[in-house]
């Protein structure tokens, strides 16, 4: 069964259309990640697919329409959102007493064996907590909850390089199986191209990008070309064309690696290149430039 | 089929989990962290009953022994009179408290979880919008009243207590005040008064969270100071007071409802609070127009924090 379906889903703040008539097909047992510069629509998809805005269009999660349905479908459901959301006047046990009452798919052991690892005491505040931590207590009451759709929107936003590193190899060690699926946005790509499944680039509320990872490694291709090389280089209809030390390096789709092993060594771009490649020309209104 | 046949016949799923969870416990448990986030509730109340307690034990070392002996030629009507005024005033004190208690907690409740991003953590538990919102508005229905109740039975309790201690020191019976309080009416009373109160009351706590989920900032002042404008408005424009005797008779119509009003010897209206009236209450109109007011206004906010996110 697919974990989201989306046919059409599109909304608009007044004349500003954040999603434009987006399709979406997710499969249970991925991990997605949705990658998109600021403003490009990724927390408004995000919104629909948990229930929290309104939206035009078809959208099935688990089976559910997430409006009509959010407190329905947050059993199966868990969010981390971007920034810490953790009320900071709870203590940690009252936060671990509320989940536990709430929630049905919430194993208490579970979260006390997380926090046990941590140096986070259960009668701390949230409030005296450092970033950091009130991220790994979210994580500990979201690992313990049994749920088939994971959604984490920028989770390890103002974490230092530790936290974050952490923060992923839990997930992936701890967390998913293939029962589960995985939707996360980030900026920090390079921290979650190994982990992901599958890759979806959003722009001024399209997808422009909707692909595996198997297909990402196979289609996308990157060369360091000799100046000498160029033009025939360029004659393959390269995506994109960066200097790197004065050389040149050439990224395509879709062409025959064995032909582009001619010029140099082939490697598979990382995401942040794919990324630049199909979006940076067009991403002026992130950097306050309208085009 | 039996419980045990349950039991045996398959293991308990999840789904099969929640359904048996009862749909009462995210309620309790919604309950609960309101009484975490605002422990004011019960604090405000139980420090004004403190420091009405101590300022009563103060005086009371200062009641000078004439004054007391005055008391004791007072017949005994009027000496239950005298001796219930320190309750009076601390019943009327904690009350005052409860009142300002809710109408703070009410502006804030659906403010504060979008101010600090919270409504995000909430939203991401399967705990429906009117869940949320019936135990916020449970708390100046129902958990307020409650715990005024306690703590004004507790506060009654000590004075009395103290009574027997101070009273013989003056050369008076140790259980003249205990003698003037008949305790289970008085309970009678209290608890009549604040259901009374909670009812005729709940508009204004629909209201008040009305605008909590509504206003960006300022809540106190969206919702105080459209209806002060327009009764300044309608003063000045047509001479006339219709909105501020509204608003008046909303905040404390109730007692003059639900008590006997005798016509007092001067011509002034005298509220009798041991008569309590609940046929004249139940008859009448402002009480079922407030009730209705109130439904609708509280569905406002079931249906407005749908669509909350934060600020």
């Amino acid at each position: 069964m697919a974990c989201i379906e989306a046919h059409g889903l599109r909304k608009a703040y007044g004349a500003t259309v954040a999603l434009d008539s987006i399709d979406l097909h997710v499969e249970t047992g991925r991990i997605l990640g949705l990658i998109g510069p600021n403003g490009a629509g990724k927390t408004t998809a995000l919104s629909a697919i948990l229930g929290l805005s309104s939206y035009e269009g078809d959208l099935k999660v688990l089976g559910r329409d997430p409006w009509r349905d959010r407190d329905a479908l947050m059993r199966d459901v868990c969010f981390i959102a971007d920034v810490a959301v953790l009320p900071r006047w709870m203590r940690v046990s009252q936060a671990l007493d509320y989940v536990a009452g709430v929630h049905p798919r919430f194993d208490r052991a579970k979260a006390e064996a997380f926090l046990a690892k941590t140096d986070i005491k259960t009668t701390s505040l949230v409030r005296a907590l450092s970033k950091g931590m009130v991220t790994q207590l979210h994580l500990a009451l979201i690992m313990a909850i049994d749920a088939k759709l994971l959604v984490l929107d920028e989770p390890t936003l103002g974490l230092d390089i530790l936290y974050r590193k952490e923060f992923y190899d839990t997930l992936l060690n701890d967390y998913f199986d293939h029962s589960r699926t995985i939707v996360v946005t980030t900026h920090q790509v390079e921290e979650v191209q190994h982990i992901l499944t599958d890759l979806m680039f959003i722009n001024r509320g399209h997808i422009v990008l909707d692909c595996s990872m198997e297909a990402f490694e196979q289609r996308y291709a990157e060369v360091m070309v000799p100046p000498d090389q160029l033009a025939q280089a360029r004659l393959l209809g390269p995506l994109h064309e960066r200097q790197v030390f004065g050389r040149s390096i050439l990224l395509f789709d879709g062409v025959d690696r064995k032909r582009l092993a001619e010029f140099g060594e082939v490697r598979t771009p990382s995401i942040a290149d794919l990324f630049v490649a199909v979006i940076g020309a067009d991403a002026a209104p992130a950097k306050g430039v309208a085009a | 089929m039996s419980p045990q046949e349950i039991v045996n016949g398959a293991p308990l799923d999840g789904a099969t989990q929640s359904r048996l969870l009862p749909r009462t416990r995210p309620f309790y448990w919604s309950v609960r962290r309101e009484i975490w986030e605002n422990r004011s509730i019960y604090i405000a109340p139980l420090a004004v009953a403190a420091v009405v307690l101590f300022g009563l034990v103060v005086g009371a070392a200062h009641l000078p022994t004439k004054a007391a002996h005055i008391i004791t030629t007072l017949d005994a009507s009027r000496q239950a009179q005298a001796m219930s005024i320190p309750y009076d005033f601390a019943a009327f004190a904690i009350l005052v408290a409860s009142f300002i208690v809710c109408v703070f907690y009410s502006l804030g409740a659906l403010q504060n979880e979008r101010r600090d991003r919270s409504i995000l953590f909430w939203k991401s538990m399967p705990v429906s919008d009117l869940t949320t919102v019936m135990a916020k508005a449970s708390v100046p229905l129902v958990l307020v009243p409650l715990v005024t109740f306690a703590i004004i039975m507790a506060t009654l309790l000590v004075i009395l207590a103290i009574s027997m201690i101070i009273l013989p020191t003056r050369g008076l019976p140790a259980t003249m005040l205990v003698a003037a309080f008949p305790l289970g009416r008085t309970m009678l009373g209290l608890a009549y008064t604040l259901v009374v109160l909670a009812l005729w009351h709940a508009p204004i706590w629909g209201w008040l969270m009305l605008v909590s989920g509504w206003a960006r900032r300022a809540a106190f002042l969206w919702a105080f100071g459209p209806p002060l404008a327009l009764s300044v408005f309608e003063k000045l424009a047509f001479n006339t007071s219709y909105v501020w005797s509204l608003m008046h008779y909303r905040v404390t119509g109730a007692l003059s409802e639900a008590f006997d009003v005798k016509s007092g010897h001067n011509g002034m209206a005298q509220l009798d609070l041991s008569q309590m009236d609940p046929l004249k209450f139940m008859f009448t109109p402002g009480l079922w127009v407030g009730l209705m007011v109130a439904a609708a206004l509280f569905a406002a906010v079931v249906w407005q924090r749908r669509y909350r996110t934060p600020i």
